[in-house]
């Protein structure tokens, strides 16, 4: 068994004058600090990277930096998806014995430490060398592309995805962490510059500075009982060019597959914590996951299910759209946020019940996928 | 790509040409090149160019772009075409492009580079 015994963010947006080891570091020490650890406590550590401050060896020069020798450590590198995928190794590694308290960080001063350019352009990078990025694409066309044909074939337009952004954006409204706390309409995210159609400015996530960490622990080290149920991951492809059909990707295959390893079923899931690198991917993962019906996501947003007082609370700090993406930490702040609200902690964001979360990230364009359920435990 | 078998030219390398790969043991295709078939393992693909005939499958108007080479194309469209051969691959095309269009490929220079360039076929 792992329980996730701490959880630390910090706000998100311009941190100027703070260097990724910094932002790290500042979450790093709230998480130990929630799991009412000391720093000598923690015997693992797994960080993600920084596009700002690249390194081959980042989770020990992160653990010199913060004062710990720990007894397992590295980085790991799955995009989007670098946050889940840490908490999923941490997992094993606890319960396999390796290590007690596994430290799990990510934080980047993406807004400030680089030009927005710099940050475009290395990110694009994850398209093909030869054959995509000669071509001038940008993440947003990636997801751009995934967009038009997501929408052709199951009647999706752009105003149904503007109703991901509104939502997020007025979940951030009430986060004094969040990058972006105007609310904003439908009309708004329409009217928005187009960045790579059909995808808009307000479609897409900001970038930004931040950090996020949580401590993954063998017992519990307070009151707080969350638990990781079960957990799997599905990597389809890298390249957009490469990715399979719509019906075949790795979001199905991901939650199918940690479904069966904890008998959890989609009907138990009383909070969600989904990816939003995009208002598409938003949309595309909620139905792929089964949280909405295919093509229903946006009509659900409408509804009010996935709002704080809905059926399925979704993102409740606003997510990557509004609460701001600084890379590794900001797929991990959607983590930070469930865990709060599984312990009753999220203050006027507080819903009724989060006994049973499902959290999903996907880094890469659609490539990488983890899945994974938490159990509140009393 | 196979030893002692020079690669056939593309637009990748700068030559007017689409080349794609086909496996002798398994009959798979593959776009992006590789000395071994992605499907079966068998080594040496053999090459082939690519009619330049396709129907497009998914399509992104790029307007903000991040080089100041590139700047200077925006608007430029981003398509994935499936091609009659049987591969998809990345292209640019042109801006009013829907998809399931049938498209023919010509190249045009990109930022300094030759790309292969989709216009609906002319019938």
């Amino acid at each position: 068994m792992s329980f996730i015994t701490g959880v630390g963010l910090t706000s998100f947006g311009r941190h100027e004058g703070s260097s990724s080891l910094d932002l790290m570091s500042k979450a790093a020490e709230l998480a130990i600090a929630d799991a009412d650890l000391k720093r000598s406590e923690i015997d693992g550590i797994l960080c993600g990277y920084s596009t700002v401050a690249p390194h081959i060896m980042l989770a020990t020069v992160f653990a010199e930096h913060f004062g710990v020798r720990p007894a397992y450590a590295h980085a790991v590198q799955v995009g989007g998806a670098t946050g889940l995928a840490m908490t999923m190794l941490a997992h094993h590694l606890v319960e396999a014995g390796v290590a007690r308290h596994v430290l799990v960080v990510g934080g980047e001063n993406r807004l400030t430490g680089q030009s927005r350019d710099a940050s475009i352009l290395a990110l694009a990078q994850v398209g093909h060398p030869e054959y995509e990025v000669p071509l001038g694409p940008t993440i947003p066309a990636y997801y751009g592309l995934v967009a038009s044909r997501y929408m052709h074939e199951y009647g999706v337009t752009q105003q149904d995805l503007a109703e991901f952004a509104v939502l997020m954006r007025k979940h951030a409204l009430t986060h004094p962490g969040a990058q972006f706390r105007d609310a904003i309409t439908v009309a708004d995210v329409m009217a928005s510059k187009p960045v790579a159609l059909p995808l808009k400015l307000l479609d897409c996530c900001p970038v930004s500075d931040g950090g996020a960490a949580f401590v993954v622990s063998r017992e519990r080290t307070g009151e707080a009982g969350v638990r990781v149920l079960g957990c799997a991951q599905a990597h389809t492809h890298q390249h957009v060019t490469a990715a399979p059909a719509l019906s075949e990707l790795g979001a199905e295959i991901s939650i199918a597959r940690a479904k069966a390893d904890c008998g959890v079923a989609i009907s138990d899931v009383r909070y969600a914590g989904v990816y939003d690198s995009f208002t598409i991917t938003l949309a595309m993962l909620l139905e792929d996951l089964g949280l909405a019906g295919r093509g229903e996501a946006a009509a659900q947003v409408r509804a009010g299910h996935f709002s704080r007082d809905g059926a399925m609370p979704l993102n409740t700090h606003g997510g990557l759209l509004s609460y701001g993406h600084c890379g590794v930490g900001g797929a991990m702040a959607h983590l930070v946020e469930t865990h709060l609200q599984m312990t009753g902690r999220a203050g006027d964001r507080q819903v009724r019940d989060a006994s049973i979360a499902l959290l999903h990230g996907d880094g890469g364009v659609l490539s990488s996928h983890v899945s994974m359920f938490l159990e509140r435990m009393r | 790509m196979s030893d002692g078998k020079p690669a056939l030219a593309d637009w990748t390398t700068g030559a007017e040409a689409i080349v794609y790969q086909s496996c002798a043991a398994c009959g798979n295709l593959q776009y992006f090149r590789r000395s071994f078939c992605v499907a079966c393992g068998a080594p040496d693909p053999a090459e082939q160019r690519a009619s330049g005939e396709a129907t497009v499958y998914a399509t992104s108007l790029v307007c903000r772009a991040a080089t100041p080479e590139t700047r200077a194309h925006v608007p430029y469209n981003i398509v994935l075409v499936d091609t009659v051969e049987g591969f998809r691959m990345m292209a640019h095309g042109d801006n009013d492009l829907s998809i399931g269009d049938k498209v023919t490929a010509r190249f045009a220079q990109f930022a300094g580079r030759l790309v292969p360039f989709f216009a609906r076929t002319k019938s």
